[in-house]
């Protein structure tokens, strides 16, 4: 068979990697289901939204509106319908791609989430990759030198880390980096000074991609502290599961044979253990992504970082119904998006699932 | 709700931030610090709110007094304010009504240029004014300017007819929605385009704005009114306290405000200059006209029975005065002898007279928020705790301002609600008139005796009667206790060394005023 080009090599791997992980239907299937749970989580949101108190007009009446100004008002942003009828304008609008404009904002509502989703995804992938990165050394290291005062005391920190919630440590790392040691910025997500020339929002990937040292530079410093108050928690938990799966791993009848044959520790650690060991903490990585992008609803606000999660709290705090009801179905397109992605992954790490899964 | 503008957090982080050492910090972190935001020619200022959106004339922005500064450093209104409330020329030079109240006339200002460097006409001034009357645009104060009709520039003046008399119409001017803005610009560019670059006519120029995150403001070489202090002002939306204590504290930040007031003594005691001046923002307790409070011993004996002194000097570090009317010293109708004693044995003997003891006490559910103004809940506590003394138990129930409002304008608000009442006019319509007047959709208290006295006032020309007609009115309802006024707050802005600022009486916080010291 001839080789053929790095495009059709790339295609066929694809294509064999869904072959490998989950048959393309289930995939579909899957992809099927997300639309109703979409649906429900739409009527669910709207719903409560317009049953829970803080009614958005009256936010908004002027002390002298008379009760026509106040129904002008309310016909203005179609809320002097009944929940039924606006129900169903929303729903033909959003299936339209319309979803409407924010009160708050002035404009449309899926242009300001993509204005700030980028910002958002940008800094929950840094934060899953300090989660990572973090998580995954310290459970290796306790792994490494398990039984010692080095794995006693790794655990120990690892078991305060996770029990400090990731808004704590937002204000620890602002009062400490912020004010203490004054190296990290502790509010926005670039410096005021620097142009934010981008074609997608995705700053930090432009400024990589068009090598632009030094907006690269100012991102990472201004997210450097979010990021981490966002990770911390998720990396003492993939520490401990890790740890977990290297301990049982390394109690495994393949590493003892890899012991006697002599090799190194560092090459039975890393070679023989840690590929086995990796499944389920790959795994939970995945999953605490979802996790990570919920939190950041708590963290931007608290270092004004101008992203979905931020937005939210506007939203919610102005009532901005629109507003809110678009952000809810970004956050659940993500996690269901996240959670194929996650079964697609344990399917095609794990070889014993591919059976069941194909069914 | 999220969790993170819920009180319990608010607290927790607050009190998080004090003991675990924001002091310790601010001790590593004075001197060397301080210097990181001081470019001379740029000003960096922590706001405590975002702006969401830079058309001030529709939307709930055109209503939140909090971001009125940061229009007004970048457009300018037909009238401004000085720090003592009174009125002085902005776009307009003069303006007033004919003998007989029935025409306005305005002179637009020849030398103010549009951010582009096209000249504010006296077109664009009734432009303005005709959108804002314009019911269609959704302004929220079209209340106000649809109170005129055929309005026509001419030359540099202005003229309208007066379809109904509106005594504050011209103070309004300087108040919500009351700015002009870029007629051709505005119609070339339509509403998105404003939003995506703004052109006023004030002291700065929208450099660069990021939504949630910052705004970068340049001096208007071309200002009517000269050129501001500083060439460059960065302004960043930062709506935590504790991140804003941290912005000026590391010197990243020259100026914020907004800030707890035992954070406010702190810094000041670090040398950092900051003012702590009254503001027209007063703290309240609606009373809803319903049982139990249609008894008027109740209402006396819950008013008399708040010592404001001791909540003011104890609880709000002296950050705020005690008020006995819901004018303030500053507004127009402030009237000093209208006074209402804090006398708790008279009180316990109204509410013996009502049949009510501490024994067989009175029950009541009370509304608060806590934590959208300073010591909001703490305040509520401390009231309860006094009325407890003369035989009532009250109930208090922490809710959303959301849920305020929509209880308000339903009329459905607990018999006592505490709520603050801005007004940066300090006219007695934008006070007393909305917060006591039956048809006012902000009001709780809606009896036909206060009415009768308020009702008239709405359209009284001759201006000494009106104010010395809300004077009256705020006697009566003191007499009678059909609201309870209890203080007026102070604002807290904080600012580096080698800055300085005048507090401005209306809470504006405007970086065309910060100073080099």
């Amino acid at each position: 068979m001839p080789a053929g080009s790095v495009a059709d090599n790339c295609g066929r791997t694809g294509f064999l990697l869904v072959r490998r992980t989950m048959n393309p239907l289930v995939y579909l299937k899957r992809v099927l289901i997300a639309i109703p749970t979409l649906l429900g989580v739409g009527v669910v949101v709207f719903v409560l939204m317009r049953v829970v108190p803080g009614d958005p007009i009256a936010m908004m009446i002027a002390p002298g509106a008379s009760p026509q100004d106040i129904q002008n008002m309310r016909a203005m942003y179609g809320l002097d319908k009944s929940i039924a009828q606006q129900f169903v304008i929303w729903l033909s609008e959003v299936l339209q791609g319309r979803f409407g404009t924010s009160i708050t904002f002035r404009q449309d509502v899926l242009t300001l989430i993509g204005e700030r989703l980028p910002a958002t995804l940008e800094l929950g992938g840094v934060a899953m990759l300090l989660a990572v990165l973090l998580g995954g050394a310290a459970g290796l290291w306790s792994a490494a030198r398990d039984g010692g005062w080095v794995s006693n005391l790794i655990d120990a920190l690892v078991a305060v880390i996770q029990s400090i919630p990731d808004f704590l440590w937002g204000l620890m790392l602002m009062l400490l980096f912020g004010v203490l040691l004054p190296w990290l910025p502790i509010s926005g997500r670039l410096d005021p000074g620097l142009s934010q020339q981008a074609g997608t929002g995705f700053l930090l990937i432009d400024s990589l991609i068009h090598g632009r040292a030094e907006l690269v530079k100012s991102l990472l410093l201004y997210m450097l502290a979010p990021a981490l108050s966002l990770a911390l928690p998720v990396a003492a938990m993939l520490a401990r599961v890790l740890k977990a799966s290297m301990q049982e791993a390394m109690s495994s009848d393949y590493v003892m044979l890899a012991r006697l044959k002599g090799m190194s520790t560092r090459h039975v650690l890393l070679v023989e253990a840690l590929p086995n060991a990796v499944t389920p903490t790959l795994s939970l990585s995945a999953v605490q992504f979802a996790f990570i992008l919920g939190g950041t609803v708590l963290i931007e606000r608290l270092f004004s970082y101008p992203g979905i999660g931020s937005l939210a709290i506007d939203a919610v705090i102005g009532r901005d119904l629109p507003l809110i009801q678009a952000i809810v179905l970004t956050f659940a397109l993500l996690f269901i998006a996240i959670n194929i992605a996650v079964d697609v992954l344990v399917v095609f790490l794990n070889p014993r699932l591919r059976g069941s899964a194909n069914t | 709700m999220n969790f993170i503008d819920t009180p319990e957090f608010a607290e927790q982080r607050r009190a998080f931030l004090r003991h675990t050492g924001l002091s310790l910090a601010a001790l590593g972190a004075s001197g060397p610090l301080q210097v990181l935001a001081q470019n001379s020619n740029t000003l960096t200022i922590a706001y405590n709110v975002s702006l969401p959106s830079w058309d001030p004339t529709v939307g709930p922005s055109a209503v939140n007094p909090t971001i009125q500064a940061l229009y007004k450093a970048v457009l300018s209104q037909y009238i401004d304010q000085n720090a003592d409330l009174s009125l002085k020329p902005d776009l307009l030079t003069k303006w007033g009504w004919n003998a007989d109240r029935s025409k306005i006339s305005m002179t637009v200002r020849k030398n103010a240029k549009w951010h582009d460097g096209t000249k504010v006409t006296a077109e664009d001034v009734a432009w303005s004014l005709i959108r804002a009357g314009d019911p269609k645009t959704g302004n929220p104060i079209q209340f106000v300017w649809g109170k005129v009709t055929n309005v026509k520039a001419e030359g540099d003046t202005v003229t309208a007819d007066v379809k109904e008399f509106e005594p504050a119409f011209f103070k309004w001017m300087a108040f919500l929605t009351g700015y002009v803005l870029p007629k051709a610009y505005f119609e070339k560019v339509g509403k998105e385009g404003f939003e995506k670059k703004p052109v006023g006519s004030g002291p700065y120029m929208v450099e660069e704005f990021v939504a949630g995150s910052h705004m970068k403001l340049k001096a208007f070489a071309d200002y009517f009114g000269g050129k501001p202090a500083f060439e460059t002002v960065i302004v960043k939306f930062v709506t935590d306290p504790s991140a804003r204590i941290a912005e000026i504290e590391s010197g990243r930040s020259d100026m914020t405000m907004e800030i707890p007031f035992e954070e406010y003594d702190r810094l000041k005691a670090k040398g950092f200059g900051g003012t702590n001046a009254p503001v027209t923002d007063i703290g309240m307790i609606f009373l809803t006209s319903l049982e139990p409070m249609l008894d008027v011993r109740v209402r006396k004996a819950l008013a008399m029975s708040i010592n404001k002194k001791a909540l003011t000097e104890k609880l709000l570090k002296g950050a705020a005065q005690p008020i006995d009317t819901l004018q303030a010293p500053s507004y127009a109708a402030y009237d000093a002898s209208t006074k209402v004693p804090y006398d708790v044995a008279k009180a316990t003997e109204l509410m013996k007279q009502a049949g009510f003891t501490k024994e067989n006490p009175l029950r009541f559910k009370v509304q608060t928020t806590r934590g959208f103004k300073p010591k909001d809940f703490e305040v509520m506590q401390a009231v309860v705790g006094m009325w407890k003394n003369i035989g009532v138990e009250a109930e208090l129930e922490v809710y959303e301002i959301a849920k305020h409002y929509e209880l308000r304008a339903q009329q459905k608000l607990a018999p006592a609600a505490f709520y603050n009442w801005g007004n940066a006019i300090g006219d007695p319509s934008t006070s007393t008139g909305f917060a006591m007047f039956t048809h006012s959709p902000h009001s709780a208290w809606k009896t036909k005796d206060v009415d009768d006295l308020i009702g008239p006032l709405w359209g009284e020309k001759d201006e000494a009667k009106r104010i010395a007609g809300y004077k009256k009115v705020d006697k009566y309802i003191a007499e009678n206790a059909c609201v309870i006024p209890l203080f007026q707050y102070n604002q807290t802005v904080v600012f580096r060394k080698g800055l300085s600022a005048a507090p401005h009486g209306a809470g504006f916080v405007l970086p065309q005023t910060v100073k080099k010291a």
